[in-house]
């Protein structure tokens, strides 16, 4: 006998939202958002480089190792645990990957499959630490900040190793074109960029007739067909640039691939949800039956595993190993993460958020390298930036509440 | 009772509070329509109503933490329009909120004068402090309370206490009590009202949130009726509980304790505690529960009662015994293993260890249930949905849809989502700690209702609970608990809450108690007798 007989209760009809009250919840989900689009707006005006196929090409390239980065991050920060030490473990990876292939001369996958596993050890060591034993991830972390570090100028014995050159090399600048041909430009990477959004476009379609199976609110046509219109036009321009120019990156796919991955991981698996359930009130999930060691190991493992991944692409785009690799990236990190919606006490936060939010801190470093500002104004227009977007989700947290209250 | 004209002298002005047409909104909901209402002096008024019909808010509204849209509030024969506590405060209003609002690091001295330290200058003075504290500690009957211990270390009813003191200490001339009752038990509950009548004696008024219909002829004079934002009525204290139960919910509720008892004595064991042990805090404990049955875990804050349920279910290691549910044994802590055999445990608070406050309704009612349906990982999200909604209309969880944040709706509603968690596991011995704190009247009996439901389909319930009507009302057997022992065990239809009482207040170290299920005869002078030493300092469950 279960206790879940009898539950042909009616289900009330199908509820779509008012476009105007689903315009005012959506600006205020998708503030991030937003603002990012204005970002891009205000360097495309006060820059018109910016928007150009061969600056867009060199965006990709150059802070692809942020939004991997974030994605792990992304999961360390929901589960309400935070990691510091991942600057270091770009330079202990990439410092291996070095000492395998430039001074071993093996070839190309041993370095990425031996980056790979110290990535993996990282991972085991700091999981152990702050899952099994229970330190928390900060403490740990600093810790492995300064073991990582040291031990990646043991390792390179406080020089530079370089160049990789070949495949390793092409992980981060090559590209992917010609197989279509086209004339000044690659049809290639439009055919890509073309499936992936009809693949999109199915995807959201298929979710909204779930949404109405089940009776849960929707959004109203007009506000469903402006959002897929909108992210075809802007992507498709997008390839349209980076087409004019070398074709399409292998970085991207790769990017693409982990975006696409992560999101599912954390939207869709026992796994990822129960992320979300321990950040949220650990307590609550353990007497949920929720595994809580086993989530925070496994989370810690794979920021160790994504690091690794960070530390290969960073060194193939510099070409070579150096043992100050990666400083202060774990800022970026972080930060393209709190920029991104996440809560600084946990259970909250998306995949798509950390990567537009890394995708800002980006932009907003690229846009003012091409306008020549200063060194020293960079790094303040980025603080100014992170705490002015967590002031504002803050202050538009409270003011649901109150409403809610 | 006397009401509050008798006791005061007649030349004063007994008026001390007078709220005119007080209105609020929070964006387009209105929470309060027009509220007129009085409190004198010496006057202990009753705010009762249904959660979200506006108490919370008016309260609020009176200590100066949220401002009026409209209308007018009167203190002291002075309009006032107060734009923060402090203010309120200075002018002696001061509110008990519902969670204890203390820094548990902090000494009780520095808790009680928190906001206000007597200083030197810019340095604090640690005599006065002190001094100050114990004044106010003996006002609320703790004048031989260490003042320099951490507040942490104190029982929740002490704790509850010490808010009280630090009221006190500001010469608070209306005093708001929210819920203050909620987390303690019977004993504490009438030390705490005994000081509430030596309050009224000197003067002092007082507002007195309550969802406990006996509690408001003990201690009240006069009882205001709230129900969606509108004041319904204020009548005397001792107006019918039927008649206060209509006014609140708008409706009747023929019976506020619907248990349909049908349990024979002969059905199949679910649950089987066997000599089960854990340090000081549990001692050999034996308890069986059949089909259909709903077992009462009676006894004070610190009995055990929240750590015998947490060791059953697994959350706590036990040292010795045995633990069986549906005939098979568990290992001790095994948390997994205790709920795929059919284990779910409602915790005693639903904000910390119960709900996910930001995730959704779906989300909080699939937690335990995620796994298991999960195809190669990926969680069946349509499926889950599709069930977390059928169950929660079971349970009649009022929400928008079940994407809801669980942390809208109504502390009862919240609990309905706890319950549905595990209905839809499908478990089949439910563990419930304080399954009705702070939950109102009409969300009480739909969780009684299913409490019914689930015990006529084959299930069984071990209840804990501190509220002596509901575990006499929906119990079949009491086990009563005391000092981490079970000391007596009643059927409920022959148990009084004397009786309960007796066996919860005894002392087991003296030899002569330390058998018996018979509850020797103990009149209520002795039970009221024995109340001071067992204020039980340890908080329940303080050692997890």
């Amino acid at each position: 006998m279960s206790l879940t007989d009898e539950m042909d209760t009616a289900l009330p009809e199908v509820r779509s939202a008012k476009l105007g009250r689903y315009m005012l919840d959506s600006a205020q989900k998708n503030g991030i958002l937003l603002a990012f689009v204005v970002v891009v707006i205000v360097f495309s005006i006060l820059q018109p480089a910016f928007l150009s196929p061969s600056n867009l090409t060199n965006l990709v390239l150059q802070y692809a190792y942020v939004l991997i980065l974030a994605l792990g991050m992304l999961m360390v920060i929901v589960l309400a645990q935070i990691d510091l030490s991942v600057g270091s473990v770009i330079a202990l990876t990439g410092a291996v990957a070095a000492v395998v292939c430039v001074r071993g001369g093996a070839p190309w996958w041993a370095g990425v499959l031996a980056a790979l596993g110290v990535g993996l050890l990282v991972g085991l060591w700091q999981g152990f630490w702050v899952a099994v034993v229970g330190i928390p991830g900060f403490i740990v972390s600093l810790g492995g900040m300064l073991i990582f570090r040291g031990l990646a100028q043991l390792l390179l014995d406080y020089k530079s190793l370089s160049p990789f050159g070949g495949v390793y090399y092409d992980i981060s600048n090559g590209f992917l074109n010609g197989l279509f041909g086209g004339d000044g430009f690659d049809v290639f990477t439009l055919v890509i960029f073309a499936i992936a959004v009809v693949g999109y476009a199915a995807s959201q379609w298929k979710a909204r007739l779930g949404q109405i199976k089940y009776r849960q609110t929707v959004a109203p046509w007009p506000a469903f067909l402006a959002k897929l219109v909108v992210v075809a036009v802007v992507a498709l321009a997008f390839a349209w640039q980076i087409s004019h120019n070398r074709g399409l990156p292998v970085i991207l796919i790769i990017l693409a691939v982990f975006i696409m991955v992560y999101g599912l991981l954390m939207g869709r698996t026992g796994f990822g949800r129960h992320i979300y359930a321990i950040g949220g009130n650990i307590l609550a999930a353990q007497l949920s039956g929720v595994k809580v060691k086993w989530v925070t190991f496994w989370t810690f493992v794979n920021m160790g595993f994504l690091a690794a991944v960070a530390g290969i692409v960073y060194s193939a785009r510099m070409n070579g190993a150096q043992p100050a690799a990666g400083n202060g990236f774990e800022l970026d990190a972080i930060a393209a993460c709190f920029i991104g919606g996440a809560s600084t006490t946990g259970g909250i936060g998306r995949i798509g958020g950390a990567v537009i939010g890394g995708l800002i801190m980006a932009v907003i470093s690229n846009g003012m390298q091409l306008m020549g500002v200063s060194q020293g104004v960079q790094p303040v227009v980025k603080g100014l930036i992170l705490t002015i977007a967590v002031a504002f989700d803050l202050w538009n947290r409270r003011r649901s509440a109150t409403v809610a209250g | 009772m006397a009401t509050w004209a008798g006791r005061e002298d007649p030349s004063a002005p007994t008026e001390l509070l007078r709220l005119t047409g007080v209105s609020k909104s929070f964006g387009p909901v209105s929470v309060l329509r027009g509220i007129d209402l009085t409190v004198h002096r010496g006057e202990v008024m009753v705010l009762l109503g249904e959660n979200g019909a506006g108490k919370s808010t008016l309260i609020k509204l009176i200590a100066g933490i949220h401002r009026l849209d409209s209308g007018s509030i009167q203190f002291d024969g002075v309009p006032v329009q107060f734009h923060s506590v402090a203010q309120g405060e200075a002018a002696g209003i001061a509110t008990i909120h519902q969670e204890l609002n203390n820094v548990p690091q902090l000494s009780v001295a520095e808790n009680i004068l928190l906001g206000r330290l007597p200083s030197r200058a810019g340095f604090v003075t640690p005599g006065a402090i002190r001094r100050r504290a114990r004044q106010a500690l003996a006002r609320v009957g703790l004048s031989d309370l260490d003042v320099d211990q951490p507040v942490g270390r104190l029982g929740v009813a002490h704790q509850q206490l010490i808010e009280i003191a630090h009221a006190l200490d500001v010469e608070a001339k209306l005093l708001i009590l929210d819920e203050p009752t909620a987390a303690l038990t019977a004993e504490e509950i009438s030390a705490l009202f005994a000081i509430m009548v030596d309050l009224r004696s000197r003067g002092v008024g007082m507002i007195f949130i309550s969802h406990h219909l006996d509690e408001v002829a003990r201690v009240g004079d006069r009882v205001a009726v709230l129900r969606d934002g509108d004041l319904i009525d204020v009548v005397p204290a001792d107006t019918d509980q039927a008649r206060l139960v209509r006014m609140m919910v708008g409706r009747d509720i023929a019976d506020q304790y619907p248990r349909h008892r049908q349990t024979d004595g002969e059905s199949e064991v679910l649950l089987d505690v066997e000599h089960l042990c854990q340090g000081k805090r549990l001692l050999d404990i034996c308890l069986r529960a059949r089909a259909g049955e709903v077992v009462g875990l009676a006894g004070l804050v610190g009995a055990g009662r929240t750590e015998l349920l947490r060791a059953i279910f697994g959350a706590d290691h036990y040292d010795t015994g045995v633990v069986q549910v549906c005939g098979r044994r568990l290992a001790s802590g095994r948390l997994r293993q205790g709920i795929r055999e059919g284990l779910g445990l409602v915790p005693e608070d639903r904000k910390s260890q119960g709900l996910v406050a930001q995730a959704s309704v779906r989300e909080n009612i699939g937690y335990a249930t995620l796994a298991s349906t999960a195809h190669a990982g990926f969680v069946d999200r349509a499926g889950q949905a599709g069930r977390a909604e059928a169950v929660a209309r079971r349970l009649r969880v009022r929400m928008r849809d079940v994407d809801q944040p669980v942390a809208d709706l109504s502390g009862g509603n919240q609990q309905k989502v706890v319950f549905a968690r595990w209905a839809l596991a499908g478990s089949q011995v439910l563990l419930l700690d304080e399954p009705t704190r702070g939950v109102d009247v009409g969300a009480r009996v739909e969780i009684y209702e299913f409490i019914n439901d689930i015990t006529a389909a084959g299930a069984t319930v071990v209840m804990a609970s501190s509220d002596l009507p509901e575990v006499l009302g929906m119990s079949d057997r009491i086990v009563v608990m005391n000092s981490g022992r079970i000391v007596g065990e009643i059927p409920a239809d022959q148990a009084t809450s004397d009786q309960v009482m007796a066996l919860a207040v005894r002392d087991v170290e003296s030899p002569e108690a330390s058998g018996g299920a018979n509850p020797p005869e103990v009149s209520g002078e002795t039970d009221r007798a024995q109340a001071p030493n067992h204020g039980d300092p340890i908080k329940d469950g303080g050692n997890r």
